[in-house]
């Protein structure tokens, strides 16, 4: 089902999916279709032959105009849609089990704190000590567990050629479990709306071998940037990750911000923000009157705050 | 002194002020759109004064005929049709050139899906059909008019005043940028300081309970005023979906309410109900408007698959099959639509379990759904079929809705509405079960029961190019936006970056071009329609050989719908009198009729609701302030108000009823040859039809 990495093109979408949750996402879009279509045929082929036979021009069928009520008629017309449906609840049922965004793909899955920001991603590694923005690194083959949260409004982080979305919202953590099957590269964006940025909140989602991924985060962990409560407040203000290297001071710098975690709590210290604290517009990430030196972090809660799971 | 008088207003809140401080295309582009405005308000105006209009203006602006109420909802709809429509056009346009960018600033376009959305659903479609329901469920189940006229009144008074503050958003400042939907925290106190959730909240709100009281007008009428011998199973399906319509009314709209009430207080008093902190909670918003909004989807479709039935039976010479299974469909999904808000999120992270059970709550819907459709299908069958206007929108529904069925079932499983979601899959699924399906049930509607209000028909040649513009415009504007979300294009953005998606937005963009045109020409029939009014007439009052109540007036119907009130004794009365040959057989008695005379309610409490909303928009507490202790003084007022009656004398009634009664034994009528041609005179002939 997965389509082997021929192309070097992005995978954009789960058309092309990069791993076993997209792969079933789109077999499953295709049995609903074919299922649905068991209801949806006759009425597409019906519609131009009654039409037809019927036509008061020059009719071939016989007219019946008190005819209302027909047993066999009726029983087929509630059968058939209640078979489809009763079929399709089953599958839907067990496809939703599934492919829960909470359930764990692998044992020890690669845990990666989010934080949505206006208009870009954090993404922290905690085991590793480092913290990358708009680009996330996965090692090939290994479940990874995103926990995620915001700090402004609410986001929706998809990444279509590997997994579905999940929102992200604040004061509150979401889960999204997945494993990349192949190397290679994806999209990944936020798909809720959240302002004028919106559109270019995009990140690049690599796949790469575990020597790589190894490398790539020895690379990391030797940058002289660290994500702080300081440099947070800098990159919640508005903007993109291209904007933000302007005032972080590494305007030069290509690619993602890469950062070692100064502060091993900043997750913690972001969602307990919103317990502890009466926000103002200039504390707040995304009000326009926001102000990077007026928004302190509160200190991190001793117990950390559970997931928002019922 | 300033501040107190104009609150937040400024010189600069002004849009044309900021075309002339910044010119460039998107102020010229909000500028054109502002000046639509006084312009157009002036031309009208202008025109009142030159053709002398004022007094008939008065004359339906106070009037409480449930037919006249009904004409200026639509007539209200068309006009925010029209700005639906060019919004529309501006964003797929822009789309279409969207690579890296379009032409339109990011958040001249975040304005204009979010007025599209809100105006199309709230002050287009809602009007249409609560437009059609006025007209028509009276004259259905053989009332003289609603149960509540002037109530009827103030629900058509609030929601104008839902359309004054949109429109006038063009003019003053500007509306929301979170969507229809409204989100908070995005659209909440910190994030959005600015005036355009007020201008949401406040027009969403007020136009809001004018629904609710619709809702329970029509239900009272429907309950208690049907005419003598029509039972609950004897009612026409409009009528029938026109009930379920208000039900819903009435549970579905207070949670809007609530939750525009509640965001108000976020925003205005500092409270923390959806609030990022202090223990508020976004999720409760979204449940709140989903617990409106579901059942709102069904209010918007319900009256059109009433419109639908009555079509496909009329015009197919021939009784409705399967009415019990249709009435039965219809309460099922009114039921079920209170059910299922929840798949409107199911990625916020709430557990398996309830994602699957409203999962399969969604899919349930497609039962009964399909039922209908496979019931009116099969009213055709054995059947006489004409393939009029109505017919042909009827035909495209068949066809069109079935896609739309589809994405729907699609989007019910939450595995792939993770991936689905908030994508242009999306809006092609709701854009397809609203314009095939609504939209195209209001033009048919309007298209059959026109001649039996204005008595004459639209011009047949015009309106048959509109049902395909429509049709056409919608399939090129659609279909490429199930593509391109699956490709992984998300709503709601101004640009996007990845080249593949160009030819679709290609097509799309000229799709909505088509849409445009169509438009167009729904303008151009009724123009063209009017100027030949006169070769158009149908006097007789019944132009499509019709089944129901509504024919057995003349046309246009008089102000008191019926001489006598009819009394019922079988689903189809009138096609059974026309059989028995007893339809148009003279009364003996007439009687004085009592009809509720004219009133200024509706229009004061628009005049003061619009001030109360605008005041509050612009922190101007002193109109706002006015304004509510005026309504509350009119409501008073008026309630203690003895009732005025306008007495219409038998001798008077007896006259004009005798009259039609008379030409209409005495003439021949035409046969369904003739329908569509200038013979058709609204006297049907019995058709003679020969068995192959």
């Amino acid at each position: 089902m997965i389509d082997p990495p021929s192309t070097l093109a992005i995978a954009e979408s789960f058309l092309q999916p990069m791993g076993p949750v997209a792969a079933e996402q789109l077999r499953h879009l295709k049995l609903v279709t074919l299922l649905t279509m068991i209801a949806v045929v006759p009425v597409l082929v019906a519609t131009p032959l009654i039409l037809w036979r019927y036509r008061r021009s020059k009719p071939t069928g016989k007219y019946r105009p008190n005819w209302e009520s027909n047993r066999v008629l009726e029983s087929l017309m509630w059968g058939v849609p209640i078979l489809v449906v009763t079929l399709m609840g089953v599958s839907l049922w067990n496809m939703t089990f599934r492919l829960d965004p909470y359930k764990e793909l692998g044992k020890d899955p690669l845990q990666i704190h989010v934080i949505g920001l206006d208009w870009k991603w954090i993404f922290i590694y905690p085991d590793e000590g480092v913290a990358l923005v708009d680009e996330l690194v996965v090692p090939e083959g290994r479940a990874v567990e995103l926990t995620l949260t915001t700090d402004t409004v609410m986001q929706s982080l998809r990444i279509s050629a590997i997994v579905g979305q999940i929102y992200a919202m604040p004061a509150m953590t979401t889960k999204l479990n997945f494993l990349a099957a192949r190397q290679g590269e994806a999209t990944g964006m936020n798909t809720q709306f959240t302002g004028n940025g919106f559109w270019k909140q995009k990140f690049q989602v690599f796949s790469v071998s575990q020597e790589e991924y190894e490398a790539r985060m020895k690379k990391v962990q030797a940058s002289d940037l660290a994500l702080t409560a300081d440099t947070y407040a800098l990159l919640a203000v508005q903007g993109t990750a291209e904007e933000a290297k302007k005032s972080l001071n590494i305007e030069d710098r290509r690619g993602p911000i890469e950062m070692v975690l100064g502060d091993s709590k900043i997750f913690q210290r972001v969602l307990a923000r919103y317990m502890v604290e009466d926000m103002t517009p200039e504390s707040q990430p995304g009000s326009p009157s926001y102000d990077p030196a007026k928004s302190p972090l509160p200190a991190a809660p001793e117990k950390p705050m559970m997931d928002m799971k019922m | 002194m300033f501040e107190a008088l104009f609150g937040r207003l400024t010189w600069d809140s002004i849009i044309l002020v900021q075309e002339f401080e910044d010119p460039n295309l998107n102020t010229f582009i909000t500028a054109g759109a502002a000046a639509m405005l006084p312009v157009g308000g002036a031309l009208v105006v202008a025109l009142l004064f030159w053709m002398k209009w004022w007094k008939p203006l008065f004359e339906w602006l106070t009037s409480v005929d449930h037919k006249k109420i009904g004409t200026m909802y639509i007539i209200f709809a068309v006009i925010m049709l029209f700005r639906g429509v060019v919004e529309g056009i501006l964003m797929r346009v822009n789309q279409a050139v969207g690579l890296n960018g379009g032409f339109l600033s990011s958040d001249h376009f975040n304005q204009l899906f979010t007025t599209h959305g809100t105006n199309m659903i709230f002050f287009v479609a809602m009007p249409f059909l609560i437009g059609l329901i006025n007209i028509v469920v009276p004259l259905q189940i053989g009332a003289r008019d609603v149960a509540f006229p002037k109530l009827n009144q103030i629900s058509l008074g609030l929601t104008a005043v839902g359309g004054f503050l949109i429109m006038i958003s063009l003019l003053v400042g500007e509306f929301s940028t979170g969507g229809w939907t409204g989100y908070p925290s995005f659209t909440g106190r910190l994030i959005n300081p600015g005036v355009g959730p007020d201008y949401y909240i406040l027009s969403i709100g007020i136009a809001g309970l004018g629904s609710t009281l619709t809702g329970v007008n029509f239900a009272v009428t429907i309950y208690k005023m049907r005419a003598a011998g029509m039972s609950f199973m004897r009612m026409p399906l409009f009528t029938w979906t026109a009930l379920c319509t208000s039900i819903l009314l009435i549970f579905a709209m207070p949670p809007l309410t609530a939750c525009c009430l509640m965001l108000g207080l976020d925003r205005y008093l500092g409270f923390h109900f959806f609030t990022n902190d202090m223990g508020g909670n976004l999720m409760n918003y979204i449940n709140l408007f989903w617990m409106f909004g579901h059942p709102e989807v069904y209010i918007l479709i319900l009256p059109a698959f009433g419109v639908m039935s009555e079509i496909a039976a009329t015009f197919s010479g021939k009784r409705l099959y399967g009415y019990v299974g249709l009435v039965a469909a219809t309460m099922c999904i009114a039921v079920l639509s209170f059910m299922v808000w929840l798949h409107h999120f199911f990625t916020m992270g709430q557990s398996t379990t309830v994602n699957a059970a409203f999962g399969i709550a969604t899919l349930l819907i497609a039962i009964p759904t399909g039922v209908k459709i496979y019931d009116w299908l099969a009213t055709l069958w054995g059947g006489r079929v004409r393939f009029t206007t109505p017919m042909l929108y009827l035909c495209g529904f068949f066809v069109l809705f079935a896609i739309g069925g589809l994405s729907g079932v699609i989007l019910a499983n939450p595995t792939l509405d993770y991936q689905l979601h908030n994508s242009l899959f999306l809006v092609a699924h709701f854009h397809n079960v609203i314009i095939p399906g609504t939209l195209f049930g209001v033009l048919a509607g309007i298209y059959y029961w026109f001649p039996k209000i204005y008595g004459f028909r639209l011009l047949d040649g015009y309106s048959r190019i509109t049902a395909f513009l429509w049709a056409f415009g919608f399939i090129l504007a659609f279909l490429p936006l199930y593509q391109v979300g699956m490709m992984g294009m998300t709503r709601r953005t101004v640009a996007y970056e990845n080249p593949a998606l160009v030819p679709w937005m290609v097509v799309s963009g000229i799709g909505a071009l088509f849409l445009g045109l169509a438009f167009t020409f729904v303008l151009l029939t009724l123009w063209r329609s009017v100027v030949n009014r006169k070769k158009l007439m149908v006097p007789f009052g019944d132009p499509w050989d019709g089944r129901t109540l509504e024919w057995w007036t003349p046309a246009p119907t008089p102000e008191w719908n019926f001489a006598v009130l009819p009394k019922v004794d079988g689903r189809d009365a009138f096609t059974e009198a026309k059989a028995k040959g007893t339809a148009y057989q003279p009364i003996e008695k007439y009687e004085d009729i009592e009809m509720p005379a004219n009133t200024y309610y509706g229009l004061i409490i628009a005049a003061l609701g619009s001030g109360l909303g605008f005041g509050l928009v612009w922190y101007m507490w002193w109109l706002a302030i006015i304004c509510f202790l005026g309504c509350i003084v009119t409501v008073i007022t008026y309630a203690f108000l003895p009732e005025r009656k306008k007495i219409i004398p038998a001798a008077e009634v007896r006259e004009i009823d005798e009259t039609w009664r008379r030409a209409a034994r005495e003439s021949r009528g035409v046969t369904r040859d003739d329908e569509c041609n200038e013979a058709n005179q609204g006297l049907a002939r019995p058709d003679i039809i020969t068995n192959p």
